[in-house]
């Protein structure tokens, strides 16, 4: 779909001030950039992180006080689907050594390595195997292969691209193992770029100081995913997997230990009682809450389920208020929404405009600082274009790289965003692209050492639904080493647990019943049911039609 | 400029005043829909709510693979509905899941033989060549190519033009032969991965050095560092290269290595 006739009209602005603004970017001259003071005011008006409103603080749990985005607390406070007292826990429908939730990269992982050490495992996930943020990633995997790097710099590299924020131990964890999850992951057939003579073929990255990024083509979590579902699939016997079936609640045993969940089959409604000796929490982020309204670039399930029901059973968070927002993220044509546009795009000179083809921000502020700019010039200045569907646009002008820079450097430097657009019918080399903020990831979550363990004995946890590891600002490829570094200590770590002996008492939703009392006693009477599991896009008119009150089949 | 009216949040798509909107037919039945929605945006404006049928909405998955019909067109077309834009009067049904046969297999002892591929899957021979497969693939894989690749022998070659796969099913869904094709795919591209392409000697040197315990020391010094410690280690960090060759320049520290 090229752009409309509308939008075309529109692109005639951004056409006659182009002349002028090349002229400027020749002659070196930029948009002012912001001075730190002017920063911190576009920040704490505009940048969701920073802002007052549409945040609150927590009136329930561990964490209570703490304030995070809305749309996180109205989860974090939600009601069980369940009613706890009526349902019958003696005998279970389902028993396993390890019960693992979610089946992205990181529960795939950890089903691995526990079967590696002789359990049976029981893999629940809400969509189909690998159907997760793990199969989205493109760019590729940090680990310290090379002979000129080494875990250390990994540690470093990662603590300071988290402002000093994050969780020490983890990040440790995360320098010491990922060489040994590429090693593994080698081992297992996946296929990396690498050199004729098989060397891994490494690349720099925002914030590295040495190449550590591995890929696999442009498809890199792709890659990883596919070879672990494969050789998940080869243990048939002890792997069971799940779909459509995600937990919607921990079960405990009367001692605290966490003893299973109930699993809730979305195509035939029944909840399955399923008692396990250990359960891993592997259930990935949250970017479908749609904080703040923003498009995201996450899969169609992420809606924070394990955070939910982890806080619960009495497990606290880490990070939590902290989201990743990506400031060009793709406003239309509409089958790329919330896709990313790289920095690279801003680094080659396109500048970012408003409806009228002005310049209203220097291209080059911290992406936070960035993502607030735009942010203002569409809710403060109105001064968005909007899109055929009804979003915020800005535009990013990028046929001036060929004008700085020559006759095919769009092509040349940017060839999968070229192809991506073209495809659509957009010649990003002559035609403007329209840009908004995205939510990318998930930064904070459930509180885990870094052998996995959270407060619960029993309970385990890895990758996207964790908070720790990337402090408040995670570096590119840091998600993918998350996934395969932690996936595999859970995994290890509820494997030796179960090892262990563990004998389970009697199974209870007693902390589902505590927790909804001190709901009642904060006062909390309008809280929604959660896991929500699946996001609604259905339209007011269409819910209007839905009739909320008329007689129901069950009834 | 007045302030925008409407404005679509999330995933979720409201036709601003004026917009026009077309017919479309899931299975049969009409809806009209804003153009510029993919398929999947689409049938959620209808009032449709996924559970199966989307994944990661970004066109790598594989869960929303899409078959349709134009008016007037013999033609069958296939697209992912969350990749393909909606056109007036298209005749769409999704086919979120196509049964076909996986052979099981130990990574750790098969061997990477193209007898050994051909004992697995023996179907491959019932190909009759007539490039369904390709013609069905929303990711523009050569299907066939890489199908006749497995059966010359040539699994380098299969994994190479394989690789885009996202396992949909579509091409099994269109076989005459009913070839389970992206499974024999896969199981070339981790025979390819594991034992054709040549592994990476570096690598097995770093890893020898992590489990002997030499940068045990190193990672708990850091642990126990505080920001001003940190910080000033960050500052110093010297940046390797952007040109240079991989494996040929070494930083002056090389204490931490």
């Amino acid at each position: 779909m090229s752009y409309t006739p509308e939008m075309k009209e529109l692109i005639k602005k951004v056409e006659a001030t182009r002349p002028e603004r090349v002229a400027r970017a020749k002659r070196g001259e930029n948009f002012p950039a912001l001075s730190l003071e002017e920063r911190a005011v576009v920040l704490g008006k505009f940048h969701p992180d920073y802002q007052e409103e549409g945040r609150r603080a927590l009136k329930v749990g561990l964490d209570k006080g703490l304030v995070v985005p809305e749309e996180v607390a109205r989860v974090m406070e939600s009601r069980s689907m369940l009613r706890p007292d009526k349902v019958d826990l003696s005998t279970p429908d389902y028993d396993t050594d390890i019960l693992i939730l979610g089946a992205g990269g990181g529960g795939t992982s950890a089903a691995l390595m526990a079967t590696d050490a002789g359990l049976k495992v029981i893999v629940a996930t809400k969509l189909r195997h690998g159907d997760a943020n793990t199969m989205m990633a493109e760019g590729g995997i940090q680990a310290a292969t090379q002979e000129c790097d080494s875990p250390f710099y990994h540690y470093l590299d990662t603590i300071g691209g988290g402002h000093f924020t994050n969780q020490a131990d983890l990040v440790g964890a995360l320098a010491h193992d990922a060489p040994l999850s590429i090693a593994w992951l080698e081992s297992l057939g996946m296929i990396f770029n690498k050199l004729p003579d098989g060397r891994l073929d490494c690349r720099h990255f925002g914030g590295s100081c040495r190449k550590r990024m591995q890929s696999s083509g442009d498809m890199t979590g792709a890659e990883i995913m596919r070879v672990l579902r494969d050789e998940a699939r080869n243990r048939r016997d002890s792997i069971s997997i799940m779909e459509f079936c995600p937990a919607v609640e921990l079960l405990l045993d009367e001692t605290g230990k966490c003893a299973g969940a109930i699993l809730y089959n979305m195509e035939t409604k029944e909840f399955f009682v399923t008692r396990a000796k250990a359960v891993i929490i592997a259930t990935g982020g949250n970017g479908r809450l749609h904080i703040k309204g923003f498009a995201t670039t996450n899969h169609y399930g992420a809606t924070m389920d394990g955070v939910v029901m982890s806080y619960r059973a009495g497990v606290g968070t880490t990070c939590l208020p902290s989201t990743q927002y990506h400031p060009t993220g793709v406003a239309y044509p509409e089958q790329n929404v919330g896709l990313l546009i790289t920095e690279k795009v801003r680094g080659l000179g396109a500048h970012v405009l408003n409806v009228d083809g002005e310049q209203f921000c220097f291209p080059l502020e911290p992406r936070d600082v960035e993502s607030a700019e735009l942010i203002k010039e569409a809710m403060e200045k109105s001064k968005a274009v909007i899109t055929p569907t009804g979003r915020y646009g800005l535009w990013l002008d990028s046929p001036m790289i060929d004008l700085i820079h020559g006759e095919g450097t769009v092509r040349k430097e940017l060839p999968a965003k070229f192809i991506q657009f073209e495809r659509h019918g957009i010649d990003i080399s002559k035609d403007p692209m329209l840009v908004y903020p995205t939510l990318h990831y998930q930064n904070g979550g459930i509180a885990i050492n870094a052998d996995c363990e959270t407060v619960v004995p029993g309970l385990y946890s890895a990758g996207e639904c964790t908070g720790g590891l990337h402090g408040e600002n995670r570096l590119m490829g840091n998600s993918l080493q998350d996934v395969i570094t932690f996936g595999r200590r859970a995994g290890v770590s509820a494997a030796k647990y179960v090892a262990g002996g563990v004998e389970l008492g009697i199974l209870t939703l007693d902390h589902v019943e505590r927790f909804e009392k001190e709901l009642e006693e904060a006062g909390v009477t309008d809280s929604i049911v959660a896991p929500i599991l699946l996001p609604d896009y259905s339209t007011d008119e269409v819910t209007a039609r839905r009739l909320a009150e008329a007689r129901q089949e069950s009834e | 400029m007045s302030a925008p009216k409407q404005v679509a949040t999330g995933d979720r798509a409201i036709l601003p005043k004026g917009a026009r909107t077309i017919p479309i037919f899931v299975m049969g039945k009409r809806y009209d829909v804003p153009e510029t929605l993919t398929i999947m945006k689409a049938m959620e404006f209808a009032g449709f709510k996924f559970l199966r049928g989307a994944g990661c909405r970004g066109g790598i998955c594989g869960a929303c693979p899409t078959v349709y019909r134009k008016e007037g067109d013999y033609k069958l077309y296939f697209g992912l509905a969350c990749q393909t834009v909606v056109e007036p009067n298209m005749f769409l049904a999704q086919i979120p899941f196509y049964p076909a046969n996986r052979a099981q297999y130990d990574i750790e002892t098969i061997e990477p033989l193209a007898d050994v591929v051909h004992s697995l899957y023996p179907e491959l021979f019932r190909c009759v060549a007539c490039n369904n497969c390709t013609k069905a693939c929303p990711m523009h894989v050569e299907v066939l190519d890489y199908v006749s690749a497995i059966k010359q022998g040539d699994l380098a070659r299969a994994a190479k033009l394989s690789f885009d796969c996202i396992q949909c099913g579509m091409c099994a869904s269109r076989c005459m032969g009913e070839l389970p094709q992206y499974h024999i795919a896969q199981l070339v591209r981790r025979l390819f991965g594991k034992y054709i392409q040549p592994r990476a000697q570096h690598l097995q040197k770093r890893v020898g050095e992590i489990e002997s315990g030499k940068y045990d020391a190193m990672l708990s010094g850091l642990e126990k560092m505080n920001h001003a410690e940190l910080e000033k280690l960050y500052k110093e960090r010297e940046r390797e290269p952007d040109m240079v060759p991989l494996g040929t320049w070494m930083p002056k520290d090389v204490s931490h290595l």
